[in-house]
């Protein structure tokens, strides 16, 4: 059986990801190159009962449409590489505008487990989050912990080991769109299903071929097309 | 009760808040724009300027995002009040 | 069925409004669910923030605080960084002097000797003492300032100032980045989203001095421009005067940038968004500790690694014979005449060239070539540091042009490297190499021919 996961921690700028982040992986850290590209990122692992987690510091970006770099890398790499976990780190404080990335992150993704930071200076400012309501509503974990001061991080920890041992499902709440989009991802997804099969979610990849995102195209293109088919 | 006051965010002074009608951008600058909250129908605040007059600071989306005025001139909406 | 049809097909059955009905319902649900799960027991808004904001991106206060912290911070790293340095340099020349005996005890060959002690061990050691104590203390104090959230309010007031030369408010965030690292900091420019600015950003951010280039400019400053004075006044003027030497390179920025965006970077500045995110007191402990552990050792690890060959390769050089002159002494005559006409020597002109890799090696290796063409007089102190200057005929017009130099020169080769993979063209690669290098030579050509001119010497 294996025992080391993979987990990409994902969110908003000014999160405290890196934070978390640190405070996670201590000095076990390094600088990764993946899938031959080459952009790095920060990798650190962090043990936890018999497992290692190998914790991967995505770029902070506002969304995952790819339009920029740091948006793309992130965004592949969650679709592509295949994270065991992938973590959305929120900013308690403005929930509103990051919950706004952890709803695209639920669209693309299934093992998903969203983690609400800085939980401690939100208390300060008489905001209090109902996180078993979220967790109903998003379909998968919904945490808090505050990273500066190092606390939740058994909780974290054990989400994380519940999720990749299959003790906790993650059934991640889809959006519903506008009758009009929805009926244009009917007519699209089956399609779209034939071609990726089980390795993207198709109603995401029509939602993106809709939407125009040439990039993304390519990078199918580049990852799932065999060779001169 | 007035109609209500269409204006440029470009145009709100310290403390007014805008309800979000319209984004007069396209392409890149919309989508960033969208991402971080500048949808339509979004309340938006003024609140402060650069001590060289732009960019402007505005609260949308319970976070403050500064805006030059090249943006904030095409993004309009309805003057809704001075809260304060 | 291709991807590409089904691309096609999708195209055709999308509005042009679809991204904003997209983005718009995620927010919509994003507010409801904040509606349904959150509640708020205070009306309490952050008012810290505003406050501080008030103050920092004040129309009276905000210049002179923000040029007040750079001023600070750079006092700090120098007035700070003096005892610990001297004390290292110390450590090290005294560990020398048991390295050595234990060499003649083994009987080692001189050239065995010369190469790992006085070649090896000295470059490296060097580059230890003058760097390690500038970092321990620059990294950790800018590190706070980042964390605190300070950084963003300067992108925010500068940014009229860098929109002017057609830049990015965002670029001062990079430029801040490479007071640190350039080659970070050529890395750190995707946070500007638009393709020209931070093409921008990328090809001036070597006329920020990073750290490599620190200890050359506080080691020059303080003796050639502070040589007069004592004591806490002597780090007074070393930093009014490094304070200059960053104005002079924010200027040069500037100038670049605004020559470039109106030639080969044409263009109206396209979008900027700038999050100013809330104040948040940070780890002062955590902090410190890490910034001083991680940052300063993995650049003074890369520094010694580049250092101990480019210290051999200089002892080599210089005492490997042809005829009976050494390698060193002749690549020193070839770029002579060039460097005198730029107030600089041959010495220092080799020291720049085979100092690409990494700024950090360049003084060492210029001492290094210094020393082996006279006495092998031990460095121990900065007195001796200056004598052995002004025995090659260093002027402060010398130690100026120097200064200078180090400040606007080509990149170094992990930054090079680092702006080919951020471009991915060689074009503009070349072209990052080129400009400083251009500006270099031109920079201190003027003034030396003027100081000259009117016999200022």
């Amino acid at each position: 059986m294996r025992n080391e996961y993979r987990i990409a921690l994902a969110g908003n700028p000014n999160t405290g990801k890196s934070t978390l982040f640190n405070a996670l992986t201590g000095l076990r850290q390094h600088t990764g190159n993946w899938a031959g590209k080459t952009v790095s990122l920060a990798q650190g692992s962090v043990s936890f009962k018999d497992k290692t987690f190998q914790l991967i510091d995505l770029p902070g970006t506002y969304s995952l449409f790819s339009n920029s770099t740091d948006e793309e890398v992130a965004r592949n790499y969650i679709v592509f590489e295949k994270p065991d976990v992938t973590v959305v780190v929120l900013d308690a404080t403005s929930l509103e505008r990051n919950l706004n990335l952890a709803l695209q992150v639920l669209e693309m993704t299934t093992n998903v487990l969203i983690c609400i930071n800085l939980i401690d200076v939100a208390e300060q400012q008489g905001i209090a989050i109902n996180e078993r309501l979220l967790t109903n509503r998003l379909g998968v974990p919904v945490i808090k912990i505050s990273a500066r001061n190092k606390k939740g991080f058994p909780m974290l920890l054990d989400t994380i080991d519940r999720i990749v041992s299959g003790a906790i499902e993650c059934h991640p709440a889809q959006m519903t769109y506008p009758d009009e989009i929805e009926a244009q991802l009917k007519k699209i997804e089956p399609k779209v299903s034939e071609f990726v099969g089980n390795h993207l979610s198709s109603r995401w990849v029509a939602l993106r071929l809709l939407d125009g995102d040439e990039a993304l195209l390519n990078e199918i293109n580049k990852r799932l097309v065999p060779e001169g088919g | 009760m007035d109609k209500p006051k269409i204006i440029k965010l470009v145009h709100g002074q310290k403390g007014n808040i805008i309800k979000i009608t319209s984004l007069n951008l396209d392409g890149v600058m919309r989508r960033r724009l969208l991402d971080l909250g500048f949808v339509s129908g979004a309340m938006v605040e003024v609140v402060r300027k650069s001590p060289l007059g732009d960019p402007i600071a505005f609260r949308v989306s319970q976070t403050t995002i500064a805006l030059r005025k090249e943006e904030s001139s095409r993004i309009e909406g309805e003057l809704v009040s001075n809260e304060e | 069925m291709r991807l590409e049809e089904l691309y096609e097909e999708a195209q055709v059955l999308s509005t042009s409004k679809l991204r904003d009905e997209i983005v718009q319902h995620l927010y919509e649900r994003s507010h409801q669910l904040c509606h349904e799960g959150i509640s708020y027991t205070k009306s309490k808004r952050d008012t810290r923030t505003d406050k501080l904001d008030a103050i920092f991106t004040s129309p009276i206060f905000g210049f002179p605080i923000m040029i007040t912290m750079l001023g600070v911070l750079f006092y700090l790293t120098i007035a700070g960084a003096n005892i610990p340095s001297s004390m290292l340099a110390e450590f090290f020349g005294y560990l020398e002097g048991y390295l050595t005996s234990f060499f003649t005890f083994l009987h080692a060959p001189d050239w065995l000797h010369g190469v790992l002690v006085l070649g090896l061990y000295r470059g490296t050691t060097w580059v230890i003492s003058v760097m390690l104590p500038p970092m321990a203390i620059f990294f950790p104090s800018f590190a706070l300032l980042e964390n605190y959230g300070y950084l963003p309010r300067v992108a925010f007031n500068m940014d009229r100032l860098f929109k002017r030369v057609g830049a990015h408010g965002k670029q001062s965030l990079t430029m801040a980045m490479g007071f640190g690292c350039n080659a970070a900091a050529v890395i750190s420019t995707r946070i500007i989203e638009s393709p020209r600015e931070r093409m921008l950003a990328i090809l001036t951010n070597n006329f920020v001095p990073c750290n490599g280039r620190w200890g050359t400019l506080i080691v020059l400053a303080s003796l050639f421009m502070a040589a007069n004075f004592t004591g806490g006044l002597k780090s007074l003027v070393t930093t009014g005067v490094i304070v200059g030497i960053v104005m002079f390179g924010i200027v040069v920025t500037f100038f670049v940038s605004w020559v470039l965006s109106k030639t080969a970077l044409k263009g109206i500045p396209t979008h900027y968004t700038l999050e100013l995110p809330p104040y948040r007191k940070p780890k002062i402990f955590d902090t410190v500790i890490r910034s001083s552990l991680t940052k300063s050792w993995s650049v003074l690890i890369r520094a010694v690694k580049v250092a101990a060959p480019a210290a051999i390769l200089t002892w080599v050089f210089a005492n490997v014979f042809i005829g009976d002159t050494s390698i060193l002494m002749y690549v020193v005559e070839f770029l002579d005449p060039f460097g005198k006409l730029l107030g600089l020597d041959g010495y220092i002109m080799m020291a720049f060239i085979l100092g690409l890799p990494a700024n950090e090696i360049v003084l060492p290796i210029l001492l290094m070539g210094y020393l082996s063409t006279g006495s092998l007089t031990e460095v121990d102190s900065l007195v001796d540091l200056k004598q052995i200057f002004l025995n090659h005929g260093w002027t402060w017009l010398t130690a100026l042009n120097m200064m200078l130099f180090s400040l606007l020169h080509y990149p170094c080769g992990t930054t090079l490297l680092n702006i080919y993979k951020e471009t991915k063209s060689k074009k503009w690669t070349f072209l990052a190499f080129l400009i400083p290098t251009i500006i270099a030579i031109l920079v201190p050509l003027i003034i030396t021919q003027t100081a000259r001119m009117f016999d200022l010497l």
